[in-house]
């Protein structure tokens, strides 16, 4: 049987300060193999922290976190770094796409530091980008996309390494309401083909779309399967 | 519509976190400092101006210090630089007294048997004794006109041409034959033109045949003016004791090498005792000009690379502030420290390299350009043009090492939470 995604088990994090911070507290959190989990919570809440704990941009400070079966929280940074692109796929708010460069190129960024022989690279990449309906967009730079397109993009930059997990930090804050919905319907796709998603919200209508939600509150976590909403 | 099914991960490789070397490939580190330069174009261009000066300042200041040397050389080498004359000399004694040395009647011999002398010969004045010298066929003018002897080899190692007849040779020489050349000006004066007709003149009672008539020499031009005898003639019949000097035309290149052997050659015993002038090795004179005017403007141009290296930095250094959100970016889809630091090392490198380049260009054209209005011979050693871009590219390196270092020092969590 395989291991699932995530597994964390009694996870903090503690910022030494002053003030001393305690982010993050005994979490314990599984994501199983083709999960998709919304994690909830308040500004300040240690969101932020719980994703870059899963994300492997930052360390824990203590507990065990197991990425595909896995310790990963007592790795070098090296290591965390090389294992950060192999595993994880990241889609961030504000899309963080390089101007100046092609949407391909975007896409390609993601394999170039996996040493993805280039003909593979651009392979994978048209194949992406035209799975999420922007094979007629190759050549355009990111800044004359709308913004559904760029979060696609970034999606799509995301998949191409396909990653273990797909970290989602606010997806939609930045788009209106048409570009949010195509966005979440993508990913109701991705889950559905199997992908592993972990999105990260404080908008009820982007986590009900998740498979199970949790809720983190001044660093402590909880289920929340219990108030579903339709 | 059913969409593809993205391809997923093989089940095989659960146990092993990471696939294969994380080492990033070279040509994908260049591509992407490549993009990273070609990115901002009108902010390349400024950044790479300071270099593109200094560089061109130095490949101009070294370009025409080459071309004014060579025009000195050109001017100078073929005639100067092989001329090396050797005469007795005198030394202080160890007891107060003067050491006085003699050149040998062979001293041409003696030269000529050493690698790299062309041409070889002695030459004296010859104290007649208050005689006249005199035209013929009728000696009412009586002329001062000096009288000088040379060995055979000291019109060709004088460089001298004649207007018409012939030289003296060493078997005139040899038997001491009454015969002589004249100066260009000593035939005027004597009323002598031509040499077919076999004339003679007189020198006191004695008859000499005017064998040939000088037109040029290239040194000694006293010699013009006089009245040229056999060394053996004049040691004959006017009691010659010794040659005065004797004058040598060597091999390109090979004058100071002469001038160091020669005395040996001439009197292995005292060798010190003889004079000898010689050329100044050619790097030396010309290194000796050169270096004052370029000393300033190499300089300057240093100043300009330090300038142009120091803007490098500034620039690199406000961009990876720019760019931290691509930082973050690239450090979240697998990018070491070393690779971000590395990319921006490149990018400031190639900014440097491009600057050379130019400047390297700007530097041979200016250099070409002045050799053209002066009406001179470019010259500029290849190898400058093909150093000058490296050395840019080098200087942008360094330029780039601190930003470098600051960019890989950003944290991703710091630089993604923007926005």
């Amino acid at each position: 049987m395989t291991p699932p995604v995530v597994e964390m088990s009694g996870v903090g994090r503690v910022f030494a300060g002053p003030p001393r911070v305690e982010a993050v507290r005994d979490v314990d959190l599984t994501i199983s193999q083709g999960e998709y989990l919304s994690i909830i919570g308040p500004s300040g809440s240690g969101k932020s922290t719980l994703l870059h704990l899963l994300g492997l941009l930052d360390r824990p400070s203590h507990g065990v976190y197991r990425l595909d079966g896995v310790d990963v929280s007592t790795l070098s940074e090296r290591r965390r770094t090389r294992v950060r692109g192999e595993r994880i796929g990241f889609v961030f708010q504000a899309f963080h796409l390089l101007p100046h460069r092609s949407v391909l190129e975007n896409v390609e960024l993601s394999m170039i530091y996996l040493r993805v022989p280039r003909r593979e690279r651009t392979a994978r990449a048209v194949a992406t980008l035209e799975r999420v309906g922007l094979g007629h967009r190759l050549d355009f730079d990111p800044i004359t996309l709308s913004g559904g397109e760029r979060q696609r993009v970034a999606i799509a930059r995301a998949l191409v390494a396909q990653p273990s997990l797909l970290l989602a930090d606010e997806p939609t804050g930045n788009l209106d309401s048409g570009n949010a919905a195509s966005v979440l319907a993508l990913f109701d796709e991705l889950h559905a083909e199997g992908l592993t998603l972990a999105v990260i919200t404080h908008d009820d209508g982007v986590s009900g779309r998740a498979q199970r939600r949790v809720r983190i509150v001044d660093g402590v976590m909880a289920d929340v399967e219990a108030e579903v909403v339709a | 519509m059913r969409r593809p099914r993205l391809p997923r991960r093989r089940a095989g490789g659960r146990q092993r976190l990471t696939r294969g070397g994380h080492r990033m490939r070279l040509r994908d580190l260049l591509g992407e400092a490549l993009a990273g330069v070609a990115a901002r174009p009108s902010r390349l261009a400024l950044t790479t101006l300071g270099t593109v000066l200094g560089i061109a300042a130095l490949v101009a200041t070294i370009g025409l210090g080459q071309t004014a040397a060579g025009q000195i050389t050109e001017r100078f080498d073929q005639v100067a630089a092989t001329r090396v004359t050797v005469a007795p000399g005198e030394t202080d004694g160890p007891d107060g007294e003067v050491a006085l040395t003699q050149l040998p009647w062979d001293a041409p011999e003696r030269m000529k048997r050493l690698a790299g002398v062309a041409s070889a010969g002695t030459f004296a004045t010859v104290d007649v004794a208050g005689d006249p010298v005199r035209g013929v066929p009728y000696g009412t003018q009586e002329q001062t006109v000096p009288v000088a002897a040379a060995s055979a080899g000291l019109f060709e190692a004088l460089g001298a041409r004649l207007s018409g007849g012939r030289f003296f040779d060493e078997g005139h020489d040899e038997r001491g034959d009454a015969v002589v050349v004249l100066g260009r000006y000593a035939a005027d004066r004597l009323g002598i033109n031509r040499v077919d007709s076999q004339p003679s003149i007189f020198i006191g009672d004695r008859a000499f045949t005017v064998i040939g008539i000088l037109d040029a020499v290239d040194y000694r031009t006293e010699l013009q003016d006089s009245v040229i005898m056999p060394m053996t003639t004049a040691r004959e019949l006017y009691g010659l004791e010794a040659p005065e000097v004797l004058e040598v035309r060597t091999d390109l290149g090979a004058a100071q090498l002469i001038g160091r052997q020669a005395p040996i050659a001439i009197d292995p015993n005292n060798p010190d005792l003889l004079d000898v002038n010689a050329p100044p090795a050619p790097g030396s004179l010309r290194d000796n000009v050169s270096a004052d005017v370029n000393g300033l403007f190499l300089a300057l141009g240093g100043l300009a690379l330090l300038v142009g290296g120091l803007g490098i930095a500034n620039v690199t250094l406000l961009s990876v502030l720019e760019r931290v959100s691509e930082i973050g970016l690239r450090r979240a889809v697998g990018a070491g420290r070393s690779h971000v630091a590395g990319q921006f090392l490149i990018e400031s490198g190639i900014v440097g390299f491009l600057g050379g380049l130019i400047g390297s260009t700007v530097g041979v054209l200016a250099t070409v350009g002045v050799s053209v209005v002066r009406d001179w011979t470019p010259l500029l050693d290849i190898r400058l043009a093909l150093v000058a871009p490296l050395l840019g590219g080098l200087i942008g390196l360094a330029a780039g090492a601190y930003p470098a270092w600051r960019a890989s020092a950003i944290e991703p969590i710091a630089a993604l939470r923007s926005g």
